[in-house]
């Protein structure tokens, strides 16, 4: 039996499994359009690779990686491209993000696929295919996989965590993908213990699944891979406390789990590497839970771009709804249309009514009873973050921690003045990322300007020393200018010097003249090197024409000079 | 006494020496104040304050001959942030110098001419163009200084606020809709 650790706080929501975990997960049917959000993962947004108009195959890739941490996007069915057009995305501004929006063509022809050798290739490769794959964490976070496996040299993971917690209410697609899908989310582990080359594997499991710990456990019975039974507790399911109750070591702040030895995937993401590797299938699709106010809540097969609301029709959405939740009911996006697409993030479609989700009461004053402390699973003072984020005291609050905090929402379901807390943290924290952004671009333009200053001092320097040179170089040139006119003076003969004075200038003026004769000539020399040599060999009608167009032209010349005489000489031109 | 005298100037070469030594170790280039104003302030180089940049503007203040609530970009949290390095008290922007949204510059290229005067306008090298040859903005470097606006003899330069997107989007400060009492409450709870 394995020694568990506890994380501090934790809640327990009502569960709400029940109504969605019993009946087996079915497929969605085939969408006539698709959207596909260029960013469904943290990092950069994929960059498109296909034009409007493609017809594409379904696995087909229309978007690639762009940067270090990104993954593609493929064509979920086989069909044309319509557009690349904004289209309203999941995201809790109501903007609209790049899509790439698909028209199916009914026929959901695959590309040819490949299983993939994966103990043939080396590490590098594999990563590589797996971002090309589209490959992300589906626990929520979409982090892409294989960045997590990247490791920095030095580093290394001796154990492998496989997060089949599931803690939030509502959501079951993880247990029922343990349920139906137990061997192939343990040949995807096998890809994992591979990559990460970690020599203990464990799985979390809360025990209020049963069913799923009998299925693993089954599927995990000839490899070596512990499937671990954790108490069930909100949110024992995010990465860091899972971590904790499996290893007792606790991830640093502001650190990743590679930075204790751990690596972390969710169940799903380890099903879709099996997809990938014995299928070839790139990542299109994913399983989700609608439940809910609808009359069958049940798991749903869809494939990434569906629209939301042919996903709620499956399960039939019942009179009374208000809105719905992407997500779970604690860290979900509320949405009020299902005009959205699918994402990979999307792992729950709840559909809200009165009834089951209440308005929250209004905000009372904070009384610092503390209770929200007690609650946190970061160990942090929400009060305190709290406070010190309504007073837009934001250094304050990194002070505090305010970016371990993993907005969980256990703080808010347990303040008894209903404070919406995790808000609060949301907003401060975009506040923050707003000032870096800002403090990033000042940076960046102090040194554009200090650089701006350095170059036109540098220009001016460089400016004189060429004149500098130039005067050098025409005082060398001098002695080369043809040698006076001989003159016969008699300086006797003029006792003032003024004679002297005179013929000084009168050489000197007669040089000039030499020198400006000499400048006239080399002119006009090559004047006569740069004219159009297509006058030798002509007609003698085009040499008619020739002299009708100048003297048309002489006439005009003079006419413009006549009217420039008269007008102001700038209009002459 | 001879003795005395000796070891109190031994001392005191002794430690000279050692403040000399450190005086040109650990000198301090410039005054220190001034980065530390400069850092706060926002880099825009727009001039609004009345000095050819940012770094001037920061000397300025260091040495007393500015105020602290003349940079508009910088806003009220720039003030306040000068204040409170300075330690002096916070003030409110003066008539006419209320900050604006951001905004970067756009040049139409149908109207330009090529004439370059906005290049040497530019505080920070954000336009891209020769001589004769059409001029564009780099959008991701301009600082929205509007010095270019002006020099412009073709007026093809105009500012254009950054739109919100999802890479630039901010949580809201939680706001609540208040719910007014009704008045029949009002008048239970008067008699």
């Amino acid at each position: 039996m394995r020694t568990l650790f506890r994380f501090h706080g934790g809640i327990h929501p009502d569960e709400h499994k029940l109504e969605s975990s019993e009946s087996p997960a079915r497929r969605a049917p085939l969408a006539k359009k698709l959207v596909l959000p260029l960013h469904q993962h943290i990092g950069n947004g994929a960059k498109v690779a296909v034009q409007v108009g493609d017809r594409v195959l379904k696995g087909q890739m229309l978007a690639g990686a762009q940067g270090m941490i990104s993954a593609a996007i493929h064509a979920p069915t086989s069909g044309t491209v319509t557009a690349v057009a904004p289209h309203p995305v999941p995201h809790p501004s109501r903007l609209g993000g790049l899509c790439i929006h698909l028209e199916s063509d009914g026929e959901d022809r695959w590309i040819a696929l490949a299983p993939l050798d994966f103990h043939a290739m080396p590490k590098s490769e594999l990563l590589g295919k797996l971002r090309d794959a589209g490959i992300v964490g589906l626990g929520g976070a979409t982090f892409p996989t294989h960045v997590k496996y990247g490791l920095a040299p030095g580093q290394r993971i001796d154990t492998l965590v496989i997060n089949g917690a599931e803690c939030e209410p509502w959501i079951t697609t993880d247990d029922r993908l343990m349920r139906e899908h137990a061997e192939g989310i343990v040949r995807g582990i096998e890809v994992l213990r591979h990559l990460s080359g970690a020599a203990e594997v464990l799985v979390g499991i809360e025990d209020n699944k049963p069913q799923a710990i009998a299925a693993m456990r089954a599927a995990c019975a000839a490899a070596p891979i512990e499937v671990v039974v954790v108490p069930t507790l909100y949110p024992s399911g995010g990465e860091k406390q899972l971590i904790r109750i499996l290893t007792g070591k606790e991830v640093p702040s502001g650190g990743r789990p590679t930075n204790i030895g751990v690596a972390c995937n969710n169940v799903a993401t380890a099903y879709a590497i099996h997809r990938f590797v014995d299928h070839g299938e790139p990542m299109i699709s994913r399983q989700v839970t609608v439940t809910g106010n609808v009359r069958v809540p049940q798991n749903i097969e869809v494939l990434i771009g569906t629209p939301l609301a042919e996903v709620v029709a499956c399960a039939e959405a019942l009179p009374g709804t208000s809105g719905y939740i992407l997500g779970g009911p604690m860290m979900g996006l509320h949405v009020d249309d299902l005009h959205l697409p699918m994402v990979k993030s999307a792992n729950c479609i709840i559909a809200k009514s009165g009834q089951l989700f209440p308005p929250p009461p209004p905000a009372m004053p904070c009384i610092r009873c503390t209770r929200c402390a007690q609650a946190c699973p970061a160990d942090l003072q929400p009060q305190d973050l709290y406070w010190f984020a309504k007073s837009n005291n934001f250094g304050k609050t990194q002070e505090f921690h305010l970016f371990d905090c993993i907005e969980c929402g256990a703080c808010a379901y347990v303040c008894p003045s209903h404070i919406p807390l995790v808000q609060y943290f949301r907003f401060a924290k975009s506040e923050i990322w707003q000032r870096e952004r800002e403090a990033q671009s000042a940076e960046v333009a102090r040194e554009r300007h200090e650089f701006r200053q350095f170059r036109i001092e540098r220009e001016k320097q460089e400016k004189a020393e060429r004149l500098a040179q130039k005067e050098k170089a025409a005082l060398a040139a001098k002695p080369a200018v043809p040698a006076p006119l001989p003159v016969a003076a008699d300086p006797n003969a003029d006792p003032d010097n003024t004679l002297q004075m005179r013929v000084d200038a009168d050489i000197a003026r007669a040089n000039m003249q030499m020198r400006i004769d000499a400048a006239v000539a080399r002119a006009k020399e090559q004047a006569a090197i740069v004219q159009p040599k297509n006058t030798d060999d002509l007609t003698p009608h085009q040499q008619a024409e020739i002299t009708e167009i100048e003297t048309r032209r002489a006439k005009l010349r003079e006419i413009a000079s006549h009217a420039g005489a008269d007008d102001e000489p700038s209009k002459s031109n | 006494m001879i003795t005395a005298l000796l070891v109190m100037i031994g001392i005191s070469l002794a430690l000279g020496a050692v403040l000399g030594f450190s005086a040109i170790k650990f000198k301090v280039e410039g005054n220190p104040l001034v980065e530390k104003i400069d850092a706060v302030l926002p880099q825009t180089q727009c001039g609004q304050c009345g000095y050819p940049g940012c770094k001037p503007y920061a000397e300025a203040i260091a040495k007393g001959e500015a105020d602290i609530n003349k940079c508009p970009p910088g806003g009220e949290e720039g003030i306040r942030k000068l204040a409170d390095l300075l330690g002096v008290d916070y003030k409110p922007f003066g008539e006419g110098a209320a900050p604006k949204a951001k905004a970067v510059a756009f040049i139409d290229e149908q109207t330009c001419i090529g004439c370059t005067l906005c290049l040497q306008a530019c505080p920070v090298d954000a336009i891209a163009g020769a001589a004769k040859q059409m001029h564009t903005i780099i959008a991701s470097e301009c600082t929205g200084c509007e010095l270019c606006v002006e020099p412009c003899p073709v007026d093809c330069i105009s500012m254009k606020l950054i739109p919100e997107d999802i890479s630039n989007w901010k949580w809201p400060y939680p706001v609540y809709a208040l719910t007014p009492v009704r008045n029949e409450a009002r008048k239970v709870e008067a008699s």
